[in-house]
């Protein structure tokens, strides 16, 4: 497996400020977070001013259940760094039973990336209450510099 | 082409403090779609929603997107500003551009690159969302209660008293339950009858209540408001209609049978009623045990009924009924010891558990009321009693606490000092638990006025030595070990589900925990619904409880079940699974998947090659579905799609914030 260590600068010439002084390269990371537990965890971080890298942006679904392999291959192929995928506590989703559908293809998922060349590290699962705004600092922070050290995703952006 | 409106809120200096909103609605103008975009200080104050519905009118908005703060917050107050705006409320999306963004990123510039992306991938979504409607259900104003003890009676008797005919459907040949069995109820030790069977009574007399006894359900089908059960009758070989409760049929019957409701220490006949003041008070057969049923011969109670009410050839009956809300309400039972084989189960017969104390000290009892040993009859002098058997025991028995033993044991301790003068109780504990009102001044009463002494530690062995029992045990306060001659040992038993528990939750499609109590869709905010809509809980079946919590979630089950009928339509939620039929294959994957049951196969009728062809497809029930999207990932032909979370809008929202 070949892992990307290169740091190379991505483009940001949409969101960037013309005055703005270039960046340091910051990881994507795309985030699916339930709406029950792992976005209600997120807001409790805000409600609580805890911070952590702007590098993620959270996509609000009902339940991790809903999140599709197909999703995190779009991700990837467009671009991201890395994909989190975050849900309630196994036993305490608000459907039941959905995210042990997440744990069942997440492992899989992972396991497909890493045939395909990605590093499995760039795609997580976690399980984050919506009570556990620190760790959901947490995992965002520890997944950056992950992330970071891992360099930008170029492999599946070729793929394109 | 659609035409988007971007409104970005300042929250005060909540948003504005941290991101350049400004610049983030001079981006958004940018982005394909938008019209228009503004800032506003408050957004989701009044003024600040009448900026949303002038521009709306201004520019002939068709989506909107409000980027503020968490939609967990206020997009239902935005929702109802569109649809105010004469707009559908789900050509709405949210960015969340304050928990996620201002509050978490101090850096100025950061924040808002990121804002920016955030709007970006809600303007992305807003695109692709079409209006969607609420559905609505008509409801059946009728409530069914499974399980007929202080629960269920409680439950029938509110919903009835609300006005909606409710039926309780009772397993036993009465109602009644665990409660009719206990003698005296603590704190107060007023008597259980004597406060149960008043109830009991109503409910029988009350217009509203029907009660089926002796019936099982056997079959639910349908949803919230309009659940079709099938309900089993089983056989009483009694005429009820003609049957007058005389009683001289089990006077007269000559079989006599260990008494269930009296734990075995007593006897019944096999045509019988459990209790004298069995409501209803008529009796049911025995097939089991009867003589006609065994070999055809006897019959004498049929000779003697003065109605000719006995009928040997009923069958069971099957009815199917409709009701728009269940609770269930089935109780308990008693933990079967046999696995502590140092506590001497079935080989003492004065080693008894809490219940068959209850019946022991209970003046219509077996034993009129006098504290007996089963063994030989003598009155006890000294007592044992050793609690959590069961309870708290990971390796051996159940790891939660049954809530009630402590309690009941001191109870039994005081009854004991009472009715037996000189005894001796000895209780076995690992903790005193009482939680309650009037609890700990109970039990200090016990131990301090009615000398029950409490011996901290649990019992190694019990062994018989001449007619006494030796309970061998631990004092762990003194660190030494105890022996106690006793005359009597009783057993505080934890409280476990029933044994069909796990059965019925299948067929209610309720879910259950590792105990097999039935589980409540919130623990704590919403402790007597479940998880399939329509279906509450109350009593014992969902964890272990004493009478007076039973009584409380009954009456609080009731209440949700009477807002329930209380509506004439029932309006569900627009967000739902969605199937498209000429794409389905009817492989019907999706219907294992879906934890409400909400999928069913249905045949469609279509021109294939110019001819009518019959093909099976998937079809969500609106009603059902609570919009988990399990289903739609499940489909292997892509043809389910969560209505406001569908494929194509979640990918938008990939693709903004990739770019």
């Amino acid at each position: 497996m070949s892992l990307n260590t290169e740091a190379l600068p991505k483009s940001q010439e949409v969101t960037a400020s013309p005055e703005a002084a270039p960046q340091p390269w910051e990881p994507r990371i795309v985030g699916f977070a339930c709406n029950w537990c792992t976005y209600a965890g997120a807001d409790l971080a805000g409600l609580s001013r805890l911070q952590y890298p702007p590098s993620i942006r959270l996509i609000r679904v009902p339940c991790s259940g809903r999140v599709n392999p197909q999703f995190v291959i779009r991700a990837f192929q467009r671009g991201a760094d890395g994909v989190l995928v975050a849900g309630c506590h196994p036993g305490d989703c608000h459907y039941s039973t959905g995210n042990y559908f997440t744990r069942r293809r997440f492992l899989l998922m992972q396991r497909l990336l890493e045939y395909m060349g990605m590093d499995p590290r760039r795609f997580q699962a976690r399980w984050i209450s919506g009570s556990e705004g620190p760790k959901f600092q947490q995992t965002v922070t520890q997944m950056t510099e992950d992330i970071k050290a891992l360099g930008p995703n170029r492999k599946m952006r070729d793929v394109e | 082409m659609r035409r988007v409106g971007v409104f970005v809120c300042h929250c005060g200096s909540n948003i504005a403090g941290t991101v350049d909103v400004e610049r983030v609605a001079k981006e958004a103008c940018k982005f394909p779609n938008v019209v228009f975009a503004t800032d506003y200080k408050y957004m989701c104050s009044e003024p600040g929603q009448q900026v949303i519905k002038d521009a709306i009118k201004e520019h002939n908005l068709d989506r909107v997107v409000v980027a503020s703060c968490s939609p967990r917050m206020h997009e239902p107050t935005f929702r109802r500003c569109l649809e105010s705006a004469g707009m559908n409320p789900y050509l709405f999306e949210m960015a969340n551009i304050r928990e996620h963004c201002s509050w978490v990123h101090p850096d100025k510039e950061k924040g808002t690159v990121k804002a920016i992306d955030l709007v970006r991938k809600a303007a992305a979504k807003v695109v692709k969302d079409e209006p969607l409607q609420k559905s609505s259900i008509g409801i059946t104003k009728r409530a069914l209660v499974i399980g007929g003890g202080i629960a269920g009676i409680q439950v029938a008797l509110d919903i009835a008293d609300a006005g909606f005919p409710v039926t309780i459907v009772e397993k036993e040949p009465t109602i009644g339950g665990r409660m009719a069995q206990i003698d005296k109820t603590f704190p107060t030790l007023d008597c259980s009858a004597c406060i149960l069977t008043p109830k009991m009574v109503d409910a029988s007399q009350h217009p509203n209540i029907e009660i089926l006894s002796y019936s099982e359900v056997e079959k639910v089908e349908g949803y919230v408001g309009n659940f079709n059960i099938t309900i089993r009758k089983k056989a009483r070989s009694v005429d009820m209609s003609k049957c007058t409760g005389c009683g001289t049929c089990w006077e007269k019957c000559p079989t006599k049978v260990d008494s269930e409701f009296d734990m075995g220490l007593g006897k019944r006949k096999a045509i019988y009623t459990p209790f004298p003041q069995a409501v209803p008070n008529k009796p049911v057969i025995d097939r089991i045990h009867c003589t006609k049923f065994k070999n055809g011969k006897c019959g004498i109670c049929q000779k003697f009924c003065p109605t000719g009410a006995v009928d040997f050839e009923q069958q069971d009956e099957l009815i199917t009924e409709k009701y728009g809300a269940i609770v269930v309400s089935t109780g308990f039972n008693q933990f079967d010891h046999s696995v502590y084989g140092e506590y001497g189960y079935g080989k003492y017969p004065d080693v008894i558990t809490g219940l068959h104390f209850e019946r022991l000290i209970n003046a219509s009892g077996p034993t009129m009321g006098k504290i007996k040993r089963p063994s030989d009859h003598k009155i006890p002098e000294t007592v044992v009693f050793v609690k959590c058997v069961g309870s708290r025991d990971e390796a051996k028995g159940k790891s939660y606490c049954s809530r009630t033993c402590c309690m009941y044991t001191a109870k039994h301790a005081t009854l004991v000092h009472e009715k037996i003068p000189g005894s001796k109780s000895y209780i076995f504990y690992m903790d005193v638990r009482t939680p309650g009102k009037g609890y700990e001044e109970f039990y200090k009463r016990t131990a301090e006025e009615y000398e029950a002494q409490y011996i901290r530690g649990r019992v190694s062995k019990i062994y018989q030595k001449g007619d006494k029992l030796m309970v061998r045990g631990e004092d762990s306060l003194i660190g030494r070990p105890v022996e106690i001659e006793a005359d009597m040992v009783v057993l505080a038993n934890a409280m476990v589900a029933r044994e069909d528990a796990g059965d019925l939750a299948r067929t209610l499609g309720i879910s259950y925990d590792k105990d097999n109590f039935f589980t409540e869709a919130h623990p704590k905010l919403r402790p007597v619904e479940t998880h399939t809509a329509g279906v509450f809980l109350a009593g014992a079946c969902q964890g272990p409880k004493d009478i007076p919590d039973s009584v409380a979630q009954a009456g609080a089950a009731a209440s949700k079940a009477i807002g329930l009928l209380s509506k004439t339509q029932m309006e569900s939620d627009a967000i739902v699974s969605n199937v498209d039929e000429s794409r389905c294959s009817g492989c019907m994957i999706c219907k294992g998947i879906c934890p409400y049951k909400a999928i069913d196969a249905k045949i469609i009728t279509e021109r294939i090659g110019g001819k009518m062809a019959e093909r099976q497809v998937a079809e969500v029930n609106k009603s059902l579905c609570q919009g988990c999207g399990a289903c739609t990932v499940a489909c292997r032909a892509g043809c389910l799609n969560l209505l406001g979370f569908t494929n194509e809008q979640i990918l938008a929202e990939v693709e903004a914030v990739c770019l």
